[in-house]
């Protein structure tokens, strides 16, 4: 007799927690990659119910859900309230391609006024608030692992990584928060 | 770390984002089977491998994800322009004056 099989969070238990920092598992969201052009933008956002930016580093907040944007034709779309962007495409006639990537992707919230300090431990990129205010956010590297990186608040970023890199991610960040203790 | 100025992002990114794809602005014959093997030598195999300035194809791999082209100099490691794809070469004499 089976039982049924529990997808596992992959970073399930994990938690840095100190005076300056604090790293831990996002809850598990449905995502999609979203490639489209830019006349099919307006239909997608209608039906998405947030506006797909088209700027550089935009993110953009709507219907319970965050667009990013990723490049000139590339969102990626966190749901956070369980919804199912994939399938509120699929109803849109324009010519547009939307892949459901919720399980290939896994995020980890740092906070805390060193959030910053701690994911410059392995990321290249100005974090200064002129260059990366909330609300910023962007593919780029931790390590040696690809990241979208979203500033969610001045002190809280959640960095979307793909499952098999988190276990990698997870202990960089927490090697880098040794420092911010105190 | 040395930054790139990539077109789309519109800003300078670290290197370690990027990736070089080689040469740019070779075009792929039209008429492949009609080439000779010669031909299709000098279009495959054979590049201008400049020192000094050249045309070369970028691609921001971890960020925006796309291909552009970029004016380097193969000797200071200098970028001189970076433009989209499908825009025309920056002109190297009147890029090179504010050097
Ligand atoms: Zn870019």
């Amino acid at each position: 007799m089976a039982d049924q099989l529990q997808r596992a969070h992959p970073l399930s238990g994990r938690l840095v927690s100190n005076a300056g920092v604090t790293v831990e598992p996002a809850p598990e969201a449905p995502r999609m990659i979203l490639r489209a052009g830019k006349s099919a933008l307006p239909a997608l956002s209608k039906a998405l119910g947030v506006k797909l930016p088209t700027k550089p580093k935009k993110s953009a907040n709507g219907n319970g859900r965050i667009a990013i944007w990723l490049g000139p034709d590339e969102w990626l779309v966190i749901d956070l309230q369980s919804g199912d962007p994939a399938a509120d495409c699929a109803a849109v006639k324009v010519l547009h391609s939307a892949v459901d990537v919720s399980h290939r992707n896994t995020a980890i919230i740092v906070s805390g006024t060193h959030s910053a300090a701690v994911i410059n431990g392995g990321c290249p990129l100005d974090l200064s608030l002129d260059a990366f205010p909330a609300g910023a956010a962007t593919r780029t590297v931790f390590g040696k692992a690809e990241i979208i990186l979203l500033r969610e608040t001045e002190d809280r970023f959640r960095i979307e990584c793909w499952r098999s890199f988190s276990d990698y991610v997870f202990g960089f960040l927490e090697a880098a928060a040794v420092d911010t203790d105190g | 770390m040395l930054l790139i100025h990539c077109p789309y992002c519109e800003e300078e990114r670290p290197e370690i984002e990027f990736a070089n794809a080689g040469e740019a602005h070779i075009a792929r014959p039209s008429d492949m089977d009609g080439l000779s093997d010669q031909a299709f030598e000098e279009f495959f195999f054979i590049r201008s491998n400049p020192k000094g300035l050249h045309y070369e194809r970028w691609r921001h791999i971890h960020g925006c994800a796309r291909f552009f082209n970029a004016l380097r100099d193969t000797v200071t490691d200098r970028f001189v322009a970076t433009y989209k794809t499908g825009e025309p070469k920056p002109d190297i004499a009147a890029e090179g004056k504010d050097q």
